[in-house]
């Protein structure tokens, strides 16, 4: 393909190739801090490429694919080539990872120990992993949490932090504009800003850490903190992920072990602020 | 260039060990492409390969066998939906070979569960996996009607609660091919695999695969095809083959999949010119696993067309499809 770049992220690496420039510029400047790659072989080839022949010069339409790729994905347009490179890449992971399991949640660590988030989207995991990564923990990463099948160790992938439409100015007041990407109009989930994690979540983006609490946050409700079951959290999590069927028994023993030892609990917040004040002191209390 | 890399790596695994990291990428990208990342990870086994690339192998193997434990459940399935109707449960292609283990088998992709019945028992099969739990995927009536009408299969069906799709044959070609493979006599010679799973004869399985790769359809998928010929050849015996392939109508065919499987995975043949045209038909693919040579491969998704009916009919065909939206890829 015309433009290229090699991206290392955590465990994983991919190959990302584009008919036009633009969106491996966005990458290669976003991502300039990441481990270089280039020359290296890559866990994943992803590609943007059009639509069709002429989708590529008029009104250029983006076709997301790669390794894995689905027949029916909607095509977008060259202004959210970032996005679609973005999405890309978690498309790879999300059919084609097998070495650990992938929980769509986000993460974060501090003394050693990691804080799990897992919802919806909309939910507010992502938000808040980034304002956590900025105020004395380690951001992980806010798209996949990888559960290490043996160790039970939660390894870190930490992207880009894709943030929707409010929590853009919520988190880029707390970031300022260098660490931030381009603002993305429209886009089928709204607007999207990305979000360059810190120096130290890239430098330790190999360090695994145990898991000692997961949340089920839920954004734009009044404060609440509920316990949830095991069978429930087991349940969740397996919708959570995308490759817990194709593991098979290690996958569900990884899981299982993971239920049984994380405390968990499910928690509404009205603000970001409030949500920051409830995570610590549950951490205090359970972790 | 890099399907050519995917071909010599499984030809000759020991190849690999001159490959660059550029050549790695393709080599990967190709072999998922053409859905022989399995294949050609169980042809690796034991050639020593950059640490990157033995995880993206093991992960490749470990697939194949949860698909070929996933395929084996849904044939013991079917076994089960069709017990008491006296059908016998005769298995197509990759579950076919998963089964009795053959070559053929080892690393293969698995899609759907392909089973040959005599057309007289189709109503019966139907009704029977209906009860069990396979529903009907393609809600067109057109679809539908062109499928009981002209097809050598039933529309496919998928189950309800499994999530996998079912194809029920009932000969090999569809009905408006110009050959016409005997059914009857490939059904009366299945083998059995074991627990009430049969499949074709060592020669029908050829005849099977090459009028499959090579009589019908745009050759999509045909490394993978060829391949299957490839390894299922030495379980035949060439001269009951040569018999066999003329009774079918496929001899053409036969012979020709034996001279691309030799050309691109043995010790090489003598090719035609329209040998090659499908070499290169079979080769179109470039570093990134696209499909190349969009000229050559539009030709063969028109003869694909022209193949499977008169011209008449054809020419009505694509008009409805078209008028309903559907455009080649």
């Amino acid at each position: 393909m015309k433009h290229e770049l090699t991206l290392r992220i955590g465990p994983a690496t991919f190959r990302i190739g584009s008919s036009w420039a633009a969106p491996v510029d966005q990458l290669a400047r976003l991502y300039a801090a990441y481990p270089q790659a280039s020359g290296t072989i890559a866990d994943f080839t992803v590609r943007l490429q059009p639509t069709s022949l002429a989708r590529r010069w008029v009104r250029p339409s983006i076709f997301i694919t790669g390794d894995h790729g689905l027949a029916d994905a909607a095509p977008m347009s060259l202004a959210h080539g970032l996005l679609a490179a973005e999405m890309g890449m978690n498309l790879q992971m999300a059919l084609g990872w097998r070495r650990h399991l992938l929980l769509h949640a986000s993460s974060v660590e501090k003394d050693g120990r990691v804080l799990v988030m897992t919802g919806e989207s909309g939910s507010g995991k992502s938000t808040l992993a980034a304002l956590l990564g900025e105020r004395g923990w380690r951001l992980m990463g806010d798209e996949f949490a990888l559960l290490d099948l043996d160790s039970g160790a939660i390894l870190p992938f930490p992207r880009l932090v894709s943030l929707k439409n409010k929590a853009i100015d919520v988190v880029a007041a707390e970031v300022g504009d260098v660490r931030m990407g381009p603002l993305l109009r429209d886009t089928a989930k709204g607007d999207i800003r990305h979000m360059i994690p810190r120096g130290d979540a890239v430098a330790r983006m190999d360090d695994g850490a145990m898991p000692r609490l997961l949340l089920f946050p839920r954004f734009g409700h009044d404060a609440d903190v509920r316990a949830v079951g095991q069978g429930e959290i087991f349940m969740r999590l397996t919708q959570a992920s995308t490759n817990y069927v194709a593991l098979g028994e290690p996958g569900f023993a990884a899981l299982a072990r993971f239920v049984q030892a994380v405390p968990a609990r499910a928690i509404d917040f009205p603000s970001g602020e409030a949500a920051f004040e409830m995570v610590e002191r549950l951490w205090e209390e359970l972790a | 260039m890099s399907a050519a890399l995917l071909v010599r790596a499984l030809r000759d695994p020991a190849s690999v060990a001159r490959l660059s990291a550029e050549s790695w990428n393709g080599l990967i990208a190709v072999a998922r492409a053409e859905r022989l990342i399995g294949t050609l990870a169980h042809r690796l086994k034991g050639i020593m390969v950059p640490p990157s690339v033995a995880p993206i192998l093991a992960d490749a193997r470990l697939d194949t066998m949860r698909e070929a434990r996933q395929a084996l459940w849904e044939a013991d399935r079917c076994v089960e939906a069709l017990r008491g109707t006296g059908v016998r449960t005769i298995l197509l292609k990759g579950t076919a070979y998963a089964a009795a283990e053959l070559r053929a088998g080892q690393g293969r992709f698995i899609g759907d569960l392909d089973i040959l019945v005599p057309r007289a028992a189709m109503p019966m099969v139907e009704k029977a996996l209906m009860t069990a739990g396979w529903e009907w995927v393609k809600p067109d009536p057109y679809d539908d009607a062109y499928y009981r009408q002209w097809m050598h299969e039933l529309p496919p069906m998928i189950h309800r609660t499994r999530d996998r799709m079912i194809d029920v044959h009932h000969t090999v070609l569809p009905l408006t091919a110009r050959q016409t493979p005997d059914a009857a006599a490939m059904i009366a010679d299945a083998v059995e695999i074991t627990d009430g799973l049969y499949m074709l004869s060592a020669e029908d399985r050829i005849v099977h695969a090459a009028a499959h790769m090579l009589a019908d359809g745009d050759l999509q998928g045909g490394l993978r095809n060829l391949w299957d010929i490839y390894c299922l050849l030495p379980d035949a015996d060439p001269v009951v083959l040569e018999v066999r392939a003329a009774h079918h109508g496929l001899l053409p065919h036969v012979r020709q999949a034996r001279r691309l499987a030799a050309s691109l995975y043995g010790e090489g043949a003598r090719l035609t010119l329209w040998d090659r045209l499908i070499r290169a038909r079979l080769l179109a693919r470039n570093g990134w696993g696209q499909e190349t040579r969009k000229p050559l491969v539009f030709a063969f998704y028109i003869r694909s067309h022209w193949l499977r009916m008169p011209p008449h009919m054809l020419a009505r065909h694509l008009w409805t499809k078209w008028r309903k939206g559907h455009r080649p890829q």
